[in-house]
């Protein structure tokens, strides 16, 4: 069954309008700022905040549609969700937890405990059955809480933020099972997360919200290498600026000017150069890369081996080069350096 | 990490005389009002005839008495309670704090006021009392049933203030994440809150049920003192100091064993006490 959200719904101080497909055995992770709304459009499929407007359908039911005074409550919708605050029942052991949404839907105590210790086992967790939840560490308590949303067999799984409470260290292992226990989900699955590697290991697609608009969707790679807003740009690492094309030449704000291999089309453009596409010099370089501009270094950041240096001046852009580079030419802030960027590394797409 | 030095008192001799005074004081109230008293039923009890007092039937159907009717105070309190714990902490109506208020009314009322109120509501000439008698023949004033509504009119708002912070201070995310699990909402209270909220409900209970067997101005006047009936041991020690000193010492002195075996053994099964 595929899942379709076209609405709006109120959040916060404003709005999220959302218009989102996800079919059956897609998953979609939903990348954006804080406040942006992600956990609002995951409450909205839930059931946990209704639409203000528009229509939510899960296959060819409608779930929510304010118009038609429709709205079937979280309890009746076939929807698991794993909150970003897990919320295990401390008042039930493990088993019980995994158990629950089996008992809601009436399984007899006796077959709820046994498919509930079935996932435990299939999670790693069978000698924890018994615990209190209480005991768990983040990774067990975090598949506990998989298994307590998937033991009931729902059509659609929602996870918030599903790595973000665990150590760097465990995220990788638990990203990886997560990955394995979402392959046996036939239904649509929507994921909030503001990190891409889980978008770029977990998901099919992904959607970019920014203050409660849908600001992209499409695959991660496209939107890293295209992205269109500040936020994308800066989760990709990329360099984003706004300019006006015309045939080759593209015009900054500014008064910079990029040229690129090949004409965009006249108008307002986005344009977007990987900083490690950016190459910097003491002294202007002679013959070939025509795109050659001089500024001032306004801040250096260290990454390790790599070093980003920002820099001022008609075209403001980041580089990104190595620290041995970096030592070689005595950058110091407030140095004139010239940049310089090949014609065929400027993605330039209109806005 | 040193300790910022502002936070540290100038002398530590300062600090130790105020903390000292908190603790005399402290310990003075508790010995003016709570052992000095207790001490003394103690020291004038007349253990030489505590047989002879204790057989005395009207005395042993006081006590027997003041079981039933506190016991059935608690039972309304917890069953008519719960309900208005819940609308109260759960459900936004308009008067919802003016209703929050009047719950509390009969904890500062005093008691022989709720016992004139009672009876002009319930008694013979009452507003609806006079409906009952007619339609129905119940007279309710000077009866046993008279004796548990005093009792649990005065002690049930013991339960529903308990019980709806309690229900107030429940984390509504969990009871969320039990909806998106598929459970009804009697499946989440059941399971989830009930459990969750355990304490407090004993807590209340205790609270209430220690209120209602205490009760005395409510019942006098809407019940009366009608021995075997309606003169609980609250009523039947009053009687006594009239009458027979020696025995109302004793009756204290076993209103006051029963109170504090009963608070003592629910607060280690529900409140698991320090």
């Amino acid at each position: 069954m595929r899942l379709a959200l076209a609405g709006r719904a109120p959040m916060g101080h404003g709005h999220l309008q959302v218009d989102l497909v996800v079919e059956p055995g897609e998953t979609v992770a939903v990348l954006g700022p804080n406040g942006a709304g992600k956990t609002t459009l995951l409450r909205v499929l839930c059931g946990l905040t209704p639409l203000s407007e528009g229509r939510l359908c899960l296959g060819e039911e409608v779930l929510d549609e304010p118009n038609a005074s429709i709205f079937v409550p979280p309890e009746e919708r076939s929807i698991g969700v794993v909150f970003q605050d897990l919320r295990l029942f401390d008042v039930l052991d493990v088993v019980d937890n995994v158990a629950f949404g089996l008992r809601a839907s009436g399984t007899t105590r006796r077959a709820a405990r046994r498919e509930a210790l079935d996932w435990l086992a299939r999670m790693g967790l069978e000698e924890r059955a018994n615990d209190a939840v209480t005991e768990l560490s983040g990774g067990e308590a975090q598949r506990v809480a998989l298994a307590r949303s998937l033991a009931p067999a729902p059509a659609v799984v929602l996870l918030d933020e599903p790595l973000a409470a665990l150590d760097p260290h465990r995220r990788a292992v638990v990203r990886r099972e997560l990955r394995d226990h979402l392959a046996h989900h036939r239904g649509p699955c929507v994921m909030v997360t503001h990190d891409p590697l889980d978008a770029a290991v977990l998901a099919d697609r992904v959607m970019v919200i920014e203050e409660g608009v849908m600001s992209a969707v499409g695959v991660l790679s496209d939107l890293v290498a295209r992205p269109r807003s500040a936020w994308a740009a800066e989760l990709g690492g990329t360099n984003l600026l706004p300019a006006q094309a015309r045939g080759v030449a593209l015009t900054l704000a500014g008064g910079g000017i990029i040229r690129v291999a090949e004409a965009p089309g006249d108008g307002p453009v986005f344009v977007a150069i990987r900083p490690a596409a950016v190459a910097l010099y003491r002294h202007r370089p002679d013959g070939s890369p025509r795109n050659i501009w001089e500024g001032k270094v306004a801040a250096i950041e260290g990454y390790g081996e790599r070093v980003r240096v920002q820099l001022a001046g008609p075209v403001p852009l980041v580089a990104e080069v190595t620290a041995a580079a970096l030592d070689e030419m005595a950058l110091r802030i407030g140095a004139t350096v010239w940049l310089s960027v090949k014609a065929t590394e400027v993605a330039a797409y209109p806005a | 990490m040193a300790p910022k030095p502002a936070l540290r008192p100038r002398r530590g001799s300062r600090r130790g005389l105020s903390t000292g005074l908190l603790a005399a004081v402290g310990a003075a109230a508790l010995a003016v009002l709570v052992v000095i008293p207790v001490v003394a039923l103690v020291v004038r009890a007349p253990w030489s005839s505590v047989g002879e007092i204790l057989a005395e039937p009207a005395n042993r159907r006081a006590l027997q008495l003041s079981l039933v009717v506190s016991l059935w105070a608690l039972v309304l309190s917890v069953v008519l309670g719960f309900p208005m714990a819940w609308l109260l902490a759960r459900v936004a109506f308009p008067g919802r704090r003016v209703a929050r208020a009047l719950v509390t009314l009969p904890m500062v009322v005093p008691p022989v006021v709720g016992g004139v109120a009672l009876l002009l509501a319930f008694g013979p000439e009452g507003l609806v009392g006079q409906w009952l008698d007619r339609w129905f023949g119940i007279q309710l004033a000077f009866t046993t049933p008279a004796a548990v509504m005093a009792a649990t009119f005065v002690s049930l708002p013991f339960f529903v203030i308990t019980v709806e912070s309690a229900l107030r201070g429940v984390d509504r995310r969990y009871e969320d994440a039990a909806l998106t699990l598929g459970a009804s909402q009697a499946m989440v209270l059941t399971r989830l809150t009930l459990p969750s909220i355990r304490g407090a409900v004993g807590a209340g209970a205790a609270l209430s049920w220690a209120r209602a067997l205490g009760e005395f101005g409510a019942t006098i006047t809407f019940a009366g003192t009608i021995e075997g009936r309606t003169r609980t041991m609250p009523l039947a020690i009053n009687q006594a100091l009239k009458t027979d000193q020696q025995a109302a010492i004793l009756l204290s002195l076993v209103l006051l064993g029963v109170s504090v075996v009963v608070l003592a053994s629910l607060r280690d099964h529900w409140l698991g006490g320090t």
